[in-house]
């Protein structure tokens, strides 16, 4: 882990989670950030089309539904932040020639959008009960004009910021598993994103822990 | 020298029961420790897997998330005059060996049951057919000597006509597609098409074999189906007060239930798929309800 500077701040907006929401899909998610909304449904192990299996792993697949139109281009790149990240955690050799498949459903944009995401997309596939080697996150920093660090920036902050940086962190070693950026930033502002992101993902994996302690807690 | 293994045993539980999918070993001591190498304590390697066995045993009960780990690790100080006993711990779903850890795959509440088995509690929709399970499926086609039913897996599974109590090449059992079967798996990892058959080993049906005239078939999640068939199951023994009926439980999560009416069928089947997520007083209160007419 690298060290924080003192000048940046580590506070994310309030977030939230439910898990198990919808009765058709195996698991379901819903994550809040601040007023970033995203519902996320996981399907698998499931059919998969002879053209799309694998032989040695399964083929997971990744939708993002914007809030109005269709998917395009913009999404698709947001799907493959995610499908990367989630293809690295789960172990897919487990179900061979099966179709993992990871729906998110924009429900309302105000900023952090590929955090809120890839947070989603993580507790929608731990409710559905597939086989992961680690969790992940997702937290985004913004460098404004003043070249301050904010993490986990509203619509409006993002549209300000010089610099919009987005990274999925891992849980057992605090580990960059990836990320996206646009804008531009100098190499020692890179470094210190991170570092303020590898803080900032520590809040979000106790608040997994927090969830899931309370899914368990009802003796059935 | 002495070795010790570390016995890793993945096995799926209905609760109390244990059939073997995967098992294998691995030295807990490196056979090729030179006996020159005098540092190379063997029992130092013996501690270590006791040791995790402490540390699971610690967390019986705790929830725990994907991620977490159980390292085998050596302690500073071994008593020389210990005995090297070989210690296993036997995992189940959830729990995976990776290296010389034993890595938390899935989310749940760790459970222990005497004297060295441990595995991952969690709620769960999808099926993930396992060797000697028995399940509720379909038959969807009919195709020369092999029927093919689908069970609520990622493939169908193949059920051959021989595998009825009492078939024949000349006596063929009497299966449509559109059939209810209740089957076990004989052939079930992630390598191969999973095979059912409708016999155990000695040839008998044992309560398996074709069913459904009547009745309806639908489906609740994996736990619920693994509570109603664990010995001593409180949901049964509730449901058992309420009218008199017929339940086959797969263990894919498809139950089957028949009454006397069809009023009494749909009562029995929307009580059990909404009494899933209940507590125990909840559930009895719901039931005690419909028994009283008042649903």
């Amino acid at each position: 882990m690298m060290e924080v500077c003192g000048s940046s701040n580590v506070t994310l907006r309030e977030f939230g989670s439910e898990q198990s929401l919808l009765s058709r899909p195996d698991g379901s998610a819903s994550f809040i950030q601040g007023d970033t909304s995203v519902l996320a449904a996981a399907y698998g192990p499931a059919e998969v089309k002879v053209s799309k299996e694998i032989y040695d792993r399964a083929t997971l697949e990744v939708l993002i539904q914007p809030k109005v139109g269709l998917p395009g281009v913009r999404e698709r790149a947001q799907e493959q932040c995610v499908r990367e990240t989630c293809e690295a955690s789960l172990l897919l050799s487990l179900h061979p020639r099966s179709s993992l498949t990871l729906i998110l459903q924009l429900i309302h944009d105000d900023g952090s959008l590929l955090s809120c995401f890839l947070n989603a997309a993580c507790v929608a596939l731990m409710d559905a009960g597939l086989p992961m080697s680690r969790l992940f996150c997702g937290v985004t920093c913004a460098i404004d004009a003043d070249g301050q660090i904010i993490t986990d920036p509203t619509a409006a902050q993002e549209k300000e910021s010089r610099a919009l940086m987005t990274f999925a962190i891992d849980a057992t070693e605090r580990r960059v598993m990836m990320s996206s950026t646009r804008g531009s930033f100098s190499v020692h502002e890179l470094q210190q994103c991170i570092a303020v992101s590898q803080k900032a993902s520590e809040k979000i994996f106790q608040f997994y822990r927090d969830s899931v302690r309370r899914r368990y807690s009802k003796t059935l | 020298l002495k070795y010790s293994f570390l016995c890793v045993v993945l096995f799926t539980p209905a609760e109390g029961a244990a059939g073997c999918r995967l098992s294998f070993l691995f030295p807990v001591c490196p056979s090729d420790i030179s006996p020159r190498n005098n540092n190379n304590n063997p029992c130092e390697r013996s501690c270590g897997v006791s040791a995790m066995f402490s540390g699971l045993k610690d967390k019986v009960g705790e929830v725990l998330l994907p991620g977490d780990e159980f390292s085998l690790e050596t302690e500073d100080t071994i008593s020389l005059t210990e005995r090297v006993k070989p210690e296993k711990v036997v995992c189940g779903p959830g729990l995976r060996r990776s290296g010389d850890r034993l890595l938390v795959c899935k989310s749940g509440v760790l459970r222990h049951k005497q004297p060295n088995m441990f595995w991952m509690d969690s709620q769960q929709r999808r099926y993930v057919p396992a060797k000697g399970e028995t399940i509720i499926g379909i038959v969807t086609v009919k195709s020369g000597d092999v029927f093919k039913v689908d069970f609520g897996g990622s493939e169908q599974a193949s059920l051959s006509y021989l595998a009825f109590e009492g078939a024949t090449k000349r006596n063929r059992p009497n299966v449509q597609v559109g059939d209810l079967v209740f089957s076990q798996f004989v052939v079930a990892n992630r390598d191969m098409e999973p095979e059912l058959v409708c016999v155990d080993s000695s040839g008998r049906a044992n309560g398996m074999g074709v069913f459904g005239g009547g009745g309806l078939l639908f489906t609740v999640s994996l736990g619920l189906a693994r509570r109603l068939l664990s010995p001593h199951s409180e949901v049964l023994s509730d449901l058992q007060t309420l009218f008199p009926c017929e339940l086959v439980v797969g263990m894919n999560g498809r139950l089957w239930v028949r009454s006397s009416s069809v009023q009494q069928t749909l009562v029995i089947a929307n009580l059990l798929q909404s009494c899933d997520t209940m507590t125990a007083p909840q559930r009895q209160d719901l039931f005690r309800r419909a028994a009283q007419g008042a649903l």
